[in-house]
């Protein structure tokens, strides 16, 4: 064996037992490395009192503004398509919050199941699209935006219509 | 120990040019990055001009986002080439440890500053992007963790391979290093996709349709392509300064010998 061919063997062999390392380390550690939970982990594994973090979508018509003691306040519902948990914020919104757009929520898990936020953070998903596609989508019925994602996107990337669509 | 034969003078004897060593030799690098670099510099500043004017004037603002869209024209392209970079830094890093190549050390630390620049840009253009999109600066996700993890890994190296009296000694160690982190490279495109994370996953794959409108997606692709030009432009003119610079030392060495 050349002494170049050793030394590539060794490098494999170092690679290959980092890797593993490393992917065992992160499958070890998975329940840490998420940002935030769903309803559903909510559901089947939150403590009472718990601080972490809730995300999901907003569910269309739950969004309900009020205002407590001069503040703006609002309460919704965060669904993953499975469980819905009831938040209540006091706050400023960020501009991207609406129904059917996904949220990560800060705060406190209360006895009854509700979820009570100090901070609210919109979650943009991975769909790019001009005003005039979201227009052509719900004038055609094929997606409101507040009822949750959007359709595959081969039904709408190259949408001829955008342009005298809007 | 220093090497035997310094084969960056050019009064060092010529070597076997068999199979990829060819392209060791620093006089034939020479040569072939002075050809290039005014190619590869033009066009990637021309595509990346098309792709500028085409993502700030032509392209539609996003519907939600209105033009705070457009920073991702510069982002996305500055991430790509984030992890590219690394993938180039642990290319020339194996070159070095395996083969011994000559050119392999100074390439990766000629790449690693590239590679910084080009990650903080990212993090940078990220971070003003999440205030007014998320409502925040920063979150400690596993994607925006990784990439600092990465640009962290692009300044260790930095520091590493000048920490030595020996440079040889700096780039084995650097090598060493450089090669460890490419394991956050998979952490980094899948970190998406196994956690949760507040980052968005990918819109454009190499399986699926793209998850963005074609009137925006193409100035993107001139903007990648073009900023992949210029990282590789800039990599060559630093290459080909560290190879003169090294038979500048290797002349006056040998001038004060013979004096």
């Amino acid at each position: 064996m050349k002494r170049k061919h050793r030394r590539l063997a060794i490098l494999l062999a170092a690679g290959l037992g980092l890797g593993s390392a490393a992917a065992l380390t992160l499958f070890a550690f998975r329940d840490n490395l998420v940002f935030f939970v769903t309803p559903s982990d909510l559901a089947s594994r939150g403590r009472a009192g718990e601080t972490l973090r809730l995300g999901g979508l907003v569910a269309a018509g739950s969004v309900e503004h009020t205002t407590i003691a001069g503040d703006p306040a609002v309460r919704f519902r965060v669904t993953d398509g499975r469980t819905a948990v009831n938040v209540s914020y006091v706050g400023v919104l960020p501009d991207l919050f609406r129904e059917g757009q996904g949220v990560v929520t800060l705060g406190t898990l209360a006895p009854d199941g509700s979820f009570t936020a100090s901070e609210v953070l919109a979650k943009h998903d991975e769909t790019y699209m001009p005003k005039e596609v979201v227009e052509a989508l719900k004038k055609s019925g094929h997606w409101q935006p507040g009822s949750g994602p959007p359709p595959p996107a081969a039904t709408w990337n190259t949408l001829s219509a955008a342009k005298s669509g809007g | 120990m220093l090497r035997a034969v310094d084969v960056f003078s050019p009064i060092a004897p010529p070597r076997g040019a068999r199979g990829l060593h060819r392209f060791a030799n620093p006089g034939r690098f020479l040569r072939l990055a002075g050809a290039l670099l005014p190619w590869v510099s033009a066009i990637g500043l021309i595509l990346t001009v098309i792709g500028l004017y085409g993502g700030l004037f032509v392209a539609p603002a996003d519907w939600q986002q209105g033009d705070a869209v457009r920073i991702m024209y510069v982002h996305v392209p500055a991430a790509w080439l984030a992890s590219a970079g690394y993938m180039a830094l642990a290319l020339a890093s194996a070159a070095s440890l395996v083969w011994r190549h000559p050119l392999a050390d100074l390439a990766a630390a000629e790449i690693a500053p590239v590679g910084a620049g080009f990650t903080a840009i990212c993090l940078i253009t990220g971070s003003l992007w999440g205030k007014p999109m998320w409502g925040a600066f920063w979150v400690w996700d596993a994607r925006l963790t990784s990439v600092l993890v990465l640009f962290f890994l692009y300044l260790g190296h930095i520091a590493l391979t000048r920490a030595f009296d020996t440079p040889e000694r700096g780039y084995r160690a650097g090598a060493i290093l450089a090669l460890v982190g490419v394991i956050n490279l998979p952490i980094i495109k899948f970190s998406v996709d196994w956690w949760n994370t507040l980052h968005q996953p990918a819109s454009i794959s190499l399986t699926g349709a793209p998850k963005m409108y074609i009137g925006m997606l193409w100035p993107l692709l001139f903007m990648a392509l073009g900023a992949s030009l210029i990282f590789a432009a800039l990599v060559l003119a630093r290459l080909s300064a560290a190879v003169m610079e090294r038979r500048v030392r290797a002349l006056l060495a040998a001038r004060a010998e013979g004096a």
